[in-house]
């Protein structure tokens, strides 16, 4: 009886490990896909779209992330294929560069304005 | 002299304004990936359409030739279009043509290519999509052409038609 009972303890525990791999893979697997674009959908992500595209590429990052690829990798996989307008959150390359510098800029920009304004004031 | 400054900075804003919305406007919003420089083939295992074997792509592309590969499906409305192009292309010796089909229906693909014709030395079957992702295509139909170095040199989005069969023949050639 007691070995029956630890029998079924450690096979409760497998299953419940196993349950959280799972559940692991699917919050990897959805944070993958809200952040990539559907190509063909209009300002969709892969993750909302139902489109033909959309469930081959969710068909394939399923795949990758059973198959243990990191989320990095994937990602790359992606930007190789289908270039960087694929990844919601562009990487900084001299094609980007603008994108990421010029909101810095233009808050410095108004910071400087603000506080010339407030030392005139004074 | 400080208005004038301030309006002549006003002036060049709406100005650049007007110059990115009016670029934006006559951009096209259909995304085509670029194909900046040559592209090895992807390396894949597929399952042959007339049978249920597998082949490898080194198979497929063994031969010293050009080959297109061109992604279909039954239920994609201009691949029929666009298929007796493809019944032409098939009448050159210099290129081979691969088809892949794309999440579909076996029965109905047999009865588009009975009906329409089997331009493709090598049917392939892609049904989760897989192989047209690993090749960078996002739809169907889809065409791409490999040089002898095993390269994608060409894309072509959506079907194609008598002036891009030209251009490939200008390339085969």
């Amino acid at each position: 009886m007691k070995i029956l009972k630890i029998f079924l303890v450690i096979i409760l525990s497998m299953g419940f490990s196993q349950l959280k791999s799972y559940e692991k893979n699917d919050e990897l697997k959805n944070k993958i896909l809200k952040n990539i674009r559907c190509l063909i959908c209009q300002g969709q992500s892969v993750y909302d779209s139902e489109s033909d595209f959309a469930l081959s590429i969710k068909f394939i990052v399923d795949k990758k992330i059973n198959e243990g690829t990191s989320e990095i990798k994937i990602y790359e996989f992606l930007r190789e294929k289908y270039g960087d307008w694929i990844i919601y959150d562009p990487k900084l390359n001299k094609n980007t560069f603008v994108l990421w510098i010029l909101p810095l800029l233009l808050f410095l920009l108004g910071g400087a304005i603000m506080l010339k304004k407030l030392v005139f004031k004074n | 002299m400080k208005n004038k400054l301030n309006l002549s900075i006003i002036i060049i804003f709406l100005s650049f304004c007007f110059v990115i919305f009016y670029k934006g406007l006559n951009n096209s919003n259909i995304y085509t990936p670029k194909i900046n420089d040559k592209k090895n083939i992807p390396i894949f295992k597929a399952k042959i359409f007339s049978s249920n074997n597998y082949i490898d792509s080194e198979k497929i592309f063994a031969e010293n030739s050009y080959y297109i590969v061109n992604i279909w499906a039954s239920w994609c409305v201009p691949c029929r279009k666009e298929h007796s192009s493809l019944m032409e292309l098939s009448k050159s010796k210099s290129v081979k043509l691969i088809g892949l089909n794309y999440r579909d229906n076996l029965k109905n693909a047999k009865k588009f290519i009975n009906e329409l014709g089997n331009p493709y030395s090598q049917i392939l079957i892609d049904n989760d999509g897989i192989l047209g992702v690993e090749f960078g295509a996002y739809g169907v139909p889809e065409t791409f052409l490999i040089d002898k170095n095993k390269k994608i040199i060409k894309k072509f989005v959506g079907p194609i038609n008598k002036e891009i069969v030209r251009e490939i023949k200008k390339i085969i050639k």
